[in-house]
């Protein structure tokens, strides 16, 4: 891989040159990742973003605003929410979009305030270990919903 | 040597305040969905066992808590919106200030009848039913 020349230096030929178009960006000389994850980071809390606008106020509405708000929720109003294979398919992708973006944002926060590398990597751990543990919950609570419990 | 920045249009200004507020807004709504998908799990347990839960939503001081979480979410999705027009958008940065100021008066116009529904119960329990 070639290396983009930014400046001639000393002598009489000291100049300014551009980078050549087209090549690659140098990367910094260690300890960073030859893969693309943090594009796909960026790009993910984008698009998940603009879900979660929908899904999440969309909920906050129906749950807090609408008809009495959260003082009409109960276990018979799950239900009957539950009954619908809409709203079943709408609470399960705003659990994953959710969850998942706001694993990504603290993972951004840990590698931008734990500065010692073993701090970093057990907040991480903490962080993977709780998202894990949140959307498998989540997922069996969706799909084994019973509204016969008593 | 790279020129020092000129002046501080973004320090101190809407736009850090702003990217402060989004990553404090954003990490207490994550932490909120580590409890909600917990109580929510409760409806796995027993119908009783949910409903007590949910009941605790309702009192006065939860219910207040409750806006500030709407309020949080509400600022969180605006401020998103914001980004994403300053990333994609080719006047974006130049107008993220502005930007800044129009998500808070969409907050404020959102938030005002938003805050009527969700406290109306509270109030009504509180000080007694209008009606």
């Amino acid at each position: 891989m070639t290396a983009p020349v930014v400046t001639v230096t000393g002598g009489p030929d000291e100049r300014p040159v551009i980078a050549p178009p087209r090549t690659r960006r140098q990367r910094p000389a260690r300890g960073r990742s030859r893969s693309n994850f943090e594009m796909y980071a960026w790009i993910f809390m984008r698009m998940s973003g603009l879900l979660l606008l929908v899904l999440v106020l969309g909920h906050l509405l129906i749950m807090n605003i609408l008809d009495g708000g959260v003082q009409r929720v109960n276990f018979a109003f799950v239900a009957g929410r539950w009954a619908s294979p809409f709203w079943r398919t709408w609470d399960l992708a705003t659990l994953w979009l959710a969850e998942l973006h706001g694993t990504n944002g603290l993972r951004v926060i840990i590698n931008d305030y734990a500065e010692r590398d073993g701090t970093r990597f057990w907040l991480k751990m903490l962080l993977y270990t709780s998202t894990f543990f949140v959307l498998l919950l989540g997922t069996l609570v969706i799909f084994t919903f019973d509204p016969n419990l008593s | 040597m790279p020129k020092a920045p000129a002046g501080t249009l973004y320090r101190g200004r809407e736009g850090m305040w702003s990217w402060v507020a989004h990553r404090v807004t954003g990490v207490l709504i994550f932490f909120f969905l580590f409890a909600h998908v917990l109580d929510t799990a409760l409806v796995r347990v027993s119908a009783d066992s949910y409903d007590r839960v949910i009941d605790t939503y309702k009192t006065p001081l939860v219910n207040v808590m409750e806006l500030g979480l709407v309020g949080a979410v509400l600022f969180h999705a605006l401020n998103g919106l914001r980004v994403m027009a300053i990333d994609f958008w080719d006047k974006g940065a130049r107008f993220q200030r502005q930007m800044t100021w129009a998500i808070v008066a969409v907050f404020i116009v959102v938030m005002v009848p938003g805050a009527y529904f969700m406290l109306k119960h509270t109030v009504e329990a509180i000080f007694g039913s209008a009606s």
